[in-house]
């Protein structure tokens, strides 16, 4: 069985090195397309387990739970394009990155909503109070904050507008990050096994810029 | 044409029995074995965070109930459903997913079962669960259950005034406390593996508090044994209380001088206190202890208000009376 398991892992990296080559313009738009229908299938299932009936005994909780993790997967997906790059020399799937920071942008939009409408139906003295008090809904607050301007600057056309300011605009990616792991290990409340590896990926994500922009070109020097 | 015939052989029986048995484990070691942060990610996120749905069996056990009369408790709630109350809980002896115990208890085994008695009493003693459901008439206790995590539930509990079962330990005089030991086998609570509580779970009352004619150990719940879900053969109810105080699967009974220490008190010694009593007053560090969730309101439902000792003030108030509840939370 193993062995079976590792032949097919084997073969499925094989294909996957067919991008080794750049893909063409064409390529390139069927796989933007892939990525764009893979990116709605959490949403696909919250909708389909809703109208079934499935989402459990605290659907609320479940739909939360559910649209937080999601957010956080696509942001730490959207922040691994750079380490390919960095790793194997291959650019074509930066072309991703706007795409996969747009989707963790609306499924942070959805989680928020869920939060306000779902949980809390709006009630603001108490949204207010939950997010003072609880220093996790500050830090997913402060977070989603944070994502406003981004997506609000990722059209061609800002980026234009804001030339040299868009770059470290844009690097508060690495502080939404941050603060998105540190929301999700402080909601948690003793087995903390999902947030730390999300954290682990992270800190390896940041390790490899970190490396490539510090480490080794003072070795090189 | 096509012409499509049903298969005359099941999946099942496709996959050898032992790996069709063992598919969510192999999966998740398929997983593992690719080694890739985010397979492990996907894996957990696809494959254990779907909410348990099917009625789970109920208590694997030859255990019968007497009969039980019904009480004032309760009556005008409306009830939490069997699914519900039987799919949804927090019992990390059968891991910490709320979906965990309905299918890590399957194979739990309620009886036989004895209780020890220890400490502050006259002389040690042991009862098995049979001779304990005689020790007083059942009754039926619609209570609510309101978790420290915020959400809440209305429970048709069976069980016996703990008072009754106190009587029959014979503590002495110097019994201040109650402290109730959970089952911690390993054999059977695959959760018992991962270190994160201090293992066996262990809880405790102050003498008045078990004293209370509103506690109880429940032996069921809608009409039958427990579920091993949700503590079987016995578990302790406090109904004004955060549920973590209602010890599950209950093997030891020991009467003490000094409070004991709690499994979520050393867990979190800023988040739990002894007393845990419902109060939304004081705040937890992260959950809001104002407003609840009541479970099976569904998606639209919103947050009903919490209340003092879960609305129980009336019968136990004055148990607290010139107690600084902020710092004895």
């Amino acid at each position: 069985m193993q062995v079976w398991i590792y032949e097919n892992i084997f073969k499925l990296t094989q294909m996957l090195d067919i991008f080794g080559k750049a893909p063409d313009k064409q390529q390139l738009v069927r796989i933007k397309y892939m990525v764009f229908v893979l990116c709605l299938i959490p949403l696909s299932r919250l909708v389909w387990m809703g109208f079934n009936d499935d989402l459990g005994a605290n659907p609320v909780e479940f739909v939360e739970r559910s649209t937080g993790y999601w957010t956080l997967f696509i942001l730490l997906a959207t922040l691994s394009l750079t380490p390919i790059r960095l790793l194997t020399g291959r650019v074509w799937q930066l072309q991703l990155r706007r795409m996969l920071g747009l989707y963790m942008f609306f499924y942070a939009c959805l989680h928020v909503i869920t939060y306000l409408w779902l949980d809390y139906s709006f009630m603001w003295p108490d949204i207010i109070k939950d997010i003072i008090k609880h220093p996790y809904v500050l830090v997913g607050s402060a977070a989603f904050l944070l994502t406003i301007p981004l997506a609000v600057t990722s059209n061609n056309a800002m980026i234009r507008k804001l030339r040299d300011r868009w770059k470290p605009l844009h690097r508060a990616v690495y502080v939404i990050a941050i603060l998105g792991v540190v929301h999700f290990l402080w909601l948690v409340k003793k087995d903390l096994r999902e947030p730390l590896l999300f954290i682990a990926v992270l800190a390896l994500l940041l390790g490899v810029r970190v490396y490539y922009s510090y480490i080794k070109p003072k070795k090189k020097a | 044409m096509i012409i499509q015939t049903k298969a005359d052989i099941a999946s099942s029986e496709i996959t050898p029995k032992h790996v069709y048995d063992d598919r969510r484990k192999f999966l998740q070691q398929a997983g593992f074995g690719l080694a890739v942060g985010a397979s492990g990610l996907l894996n957990s996120s696809l494959l254990a965070a779907a909410p348990a749905k099917a009625v789970q069996p109920k208590a694997s056990t030859s255990l019968k109930l007497p009969n039980y009369t019904k009480t004032k408790y309760g009556i005008g709630e409306k009830l939490t459903s069997f699914d519900d109350v039987t799919s949804y809980n927090n019992y990390y002896e059968f891991g910490t997913g709320k979906d965990e115990p309905a299918i890590n208890a399957k194979l739990f085994k309620p009886t036989p079962w004895t209780v020890s008695i220890e400490g502050e009493v006259k002389k040690n003693k042991t009862i098995n669960i049979e001779d304990l459901l005689k020790l007083a008439p059942l009754e039926e206790r619609i209570y609510r259950m309101r978790c420290v995590e915020g959400w809440s539930m209305v429970i048709p509990w069976i069980g016996l005034p703990l008072a009754q079962l106190i009587k029959w330990a014979e503590p002495t005089a110097n019994a201040k406390y109650v402290e109730f030991v959970s089952l911690g086998d390993v054999q059977q609570m695959p959760g018992i593996n991962l270190p994160i509580l201090d293992w066996p779970y262990t809880e405790g009352l102050r003498m008045d508090e078990a004293m209370n004619p509103l506690t109880i150990m429940a032996v069921g719940l809608y009409g039958d044994v427990l579920p091993n879900q949700n503590g079987a053969p016995m578990r302790l109810i406090v109904p004004w209380k955060y549920g973590f105080k209602g010890g599950k699967a209950i093997v030891k009974i020991r009467f003490t001088e000094k409070m004991p220490q709690t499994t979520w008190m050393k867990a979190g010694p800023s988040e739990y206190g002894f007393y845990a009593n419902v109060n939304p007053q004081v705040e937890h560090p992260r959950w809001s202890q104002s407003t609840e969730k009541r479970i099976g309101n569904g998606l639209f439902a919103g947050r009903i208000k919490t209340q003092m000792f879960n609305g129980y003030a009336e019968q136990v108030g004055q148990m607290y009376a010139g107690m600084d509840l902020r710092k004895h939370f």
